[in-house]
């Protein structure tokens, strides 16, 4: 597999189930580098299992998903170990380790990845907080920052190895518009400046539409379509208009599925 | 009665699993232990929070628990005028059964459960799942300095815990009720043997350190991630280290002083 | 998170630790008593040892000198053989001396005393005792007491 390839991550005919349950069912999809990739849906799809499977944390039940030319799965734990340290991933919930302040959250991956003098760790942490704009809260436990600001330690941590890609699982969710807005441009900065490839799992469409280069609709355990913004916006399946225009009823249903309502409600009364 | 067959087979299954996932994550942290000795800190840190976090209480209980035996030994001991033996049989119950066994069932409501809810929030809220992902294996990072930290910890505190109690007992044997404090201290010296008192007792709390330290951080690590299987996961810690620690006392009294 | 007061903390309980230990070594236990397991051994023959244990004490003018190593039946006299072993440092112990089985207090532990004798000759590695005196047996003497008392005030 040529390193110099455009698609940094390929996955190929790729199943993925537990419990009986099919979260994905042979799904194909290209990551182009340097990129912004969004894959969206509705919750519940499986969209941070992807994340996890890309990751190499969960296995595929079928089919492969290779990472700059590297099948995950195929990996010892040494050497999946290398291939993350340049990966970057951003949790939901921004996963800083509650027990050390921000600076110390920012270093870690560098204290536990290289030998750096602890001046030049300050340093290098030092600018990547500047890259978020929160320098000035280094000193600050991650239990007393807001949920966008430890999106944003957590980003200033994803990026201090300097890697290749940064995976970002629902970046949005639970924001106030001025924390989105903040989350939007350094999403795409890190991408422009640093030449970053970037995943982004998301249902935001407004925002996440802002930002992608590419976007993938991901929908029971499918790729349903997948396109730039434009070829998306403009797009004639019901499936993707409904999503796309947030309509309430349309092939994804508004009622769970159930037997029959007239029936349901007859067999309460003992009838 | 199909039904309580095939919920026992299911129970025993999820059992089987659960043990077979403690034994492969042990293995885990054993290899992890090694690397662990370049970065004493690590183990530092946590011998702080895991040790000495507990031993205010452990030397508070286990001079109590001397004193309550000095006591009991002495009311009761004087009636058949064997109060001579007060020592003896204080320090005796002490080194072999009392401070290994009491100490590792502190250790496993006090230091036990706090390690079990910390890797358990720390799984509950990914930041096991950040860090792997940050390419740092968190059973070598994080679980591997904790267990070991246990498992030092509790044959230390089980050594103060027994040599506060005698001297408990031998305050109230002695200062209070007026015991020959030659006495109290040759009986003892006469009757307990190094060998086959005191460093079977060690051997007894290296075990339940070992033990106790294992579930604490299975326990933590093996917790569904919400904040009600965090919880769950500590009421297990403490029932499931105590009735382990319980059960080995026996097979090992058994075993050491059997004869 | 990580300072000098924690590692300071951490050396505090590890040398309380050991002053723990050292104080079971040293005040609590026979430590000093058996420090190693060098020795001699020596044997007597006893009618009855009941309630002798392995290990227990064995005494000269009450202060231990060794403990007891094996106790066993000889088949062909009937008699428990018991083998002590004796520390090195007591290696003039008189070869006719009597070999005594003691309680200790009223309940406590059986013991063996010696009492040295006159000879010239001392034991040593393998010597046998000649005179012993058996265990006095608690329940057939409080039998006897009991039969007294009882018979007495009916």
């Amino acid at each position: 597999m040529d390193n110099n390839d455009d698609t940094l991550i390929r996955i190929r005919d790729m199943s993925f189930g537990y419990a009986g349950r099919t979260i994905f069912d042979n799904v194909n999809l290209d990551i182009q580098r340097g990129k912004v990739t969004a894959i969206m849906g509705p919750s519940g799809t499986g969209k941070t299992t992807l994340l996890r499977l890309i990751g190499g944390q969960l296995r595929p039940t079928s089919g492969t998903i290779e990472v700059d030319g590297q099948n995950v799965h195929k990996l010892s734990h040494r050497d999946l170990y290398r291939l993350r340290k340049r990966m970057g991933m951003l949790f939901q919930s921004g996963a800083l380790l509650s027990d050390i302040n921000v600076f110390d959250n920012v270093a870690f991956p560098l204290r536990e990845h290289t030998k750096l003098p602890e001046s030049m760790i300050r340093d290098l942490v030092l600018m990547k907080l500047h890259a978020v704009g929160l320098r000035g809260a280094r000193s600050l436990m991650p239990s007393e920052l807001s949920g966008g600001m430890a999106r944003r330690v957590a980003m200033a941590r994803a990026i201090t190895l300097d890697p290749m890609m940064i995976m970002y699982d629902e970046p949005f969710t639970g924001q106030d518009p001025i924390s989105m807005g903040i989350l939007v441009k350094l999403i795409r900065d890190l991408n422009l400046n640093l030449g970053i490839s970037s995943i982004v799992v998301s249902h935001d469409v407004a925002e996440t539409s802002s930002i992608a280069d590419y976007i993938y609709l991901v929908s029971g355990g499918k790729v349903v379509e997948h396109g730039t913004p434009d070829e998306l916006n403009a797009s004639e399946s019901d499936w993707t208009r409904q999503f796309i225009d947030g309509l309430p009823d349309g092939p994804v249903p508004f009622q769970y599925p159930a037997e029959d309502y007239l029936q349901d409600l007859l067999e309460g009364t003992g009838l | 009665m199909m039904n309580v067959i095939r919920i026992l087979g299911r129970k025993s299954l999820h059992s089987f699993g659960r043990l077979g996932r403690g034994f492969i994550f042990l293995l885990q942290i054993l290899t992890g232990i090694p690397q662990l000795f370049k970065r004493p800190r690590l183990i530092v840190q946590q011998l702080y929070s895991v040790g000495v976090m507990s031993m205010t209480i452990i030397v508070v209980s286990g001079l109590f628990t001397g004193m309550v035996l000095g006591l009991q030994l002495f009311n009761t001991m004087q009636d058949f005028g064997a109060e001579q033996s007060v020592g003896s049989v204080t320090a005796l119950s002490l080194v072999r059964e009392l401070g290994p066994v009491l100490t590792a069932i502190f250790f496993a409501g006090l230091a036990g459960t706090s390690l079990t809810a910390e890797i358990g929030l720390m799984k509950t809220t990914e930041q096991l799942s950040g860090m792997e992902m940050m390419a740092v294996d968190p059973v070598h990072r994080v679980i591997a300095p904790r267990f070991l930290a246990g498992f030092i910890s509790v044959p230390v505190l089980a050594l103060m815990f027994s040599a506060v109690a005698i001297q408990g007992g031998y305050f109230v044997s002695v200062s209070l009720l007026g015991l020959d404090s030659s006495v109290y201290w040759g009986q003892m010296q006469n009757i307990v043997d190094w060998d086959d008192d005191i460093l079977n007792g060690v051997i007894k709390s290296v075990v339940f350190g070992f033990v106790a330290a294992w579930i604490a951080v299975f326990e933590g690590y093996d917790a569904v991630p919400t904040s009600e299987g965090v919880s769950r996961a500590t009421i297990r810690t403490v029932v499931h280290t105590s009735l382990s620690v319980l059960g080995l006392d026996f097979i090992m009294t058994a075993l050491m002083f059997g004869d | 998170m990580y300072s000098k007061t924690m590692e300071l903390w951490v050396g505090v309980f590890v040398a309380a630790g050991l002053a723990a230990l050292l104080m079971l070594a040293l005040k609590v236990s026979n430590f000093t008593a058996t420090s190693g397991e060098s020795g001699y051994t020596i044997s007597a023959r006893f009618d009855d040892v009941a309630g002798l244990n392995l290990r227990a004490p064995v005494r000269m003018a009450g202060v231990r000198v060794g403990r007891v190593s094996s106790i066993y039946v000889d088949s062909d006299r009937f008699q428990a053989v018991v083998t002590m072993q004796i520390d090195d440092q007591y290696n003039n112990i008189p070869l006719d001396t009597t070999a005594s089985i003691y309680t200790e207090g009223l309940l406590g532990a059986k013991y063996i005393g010696l009492e040295p004798g006159g000879d010239m000759e001392a034991l040593k590695q393998g010597s046998e005792i000649i005179i012993t005196q058996s265990s006095i047996i608690l329940e057939k003497l409080i039998g006897q007491l009991f039969v007294k008392l009882t018979g007495g005030s009916d």
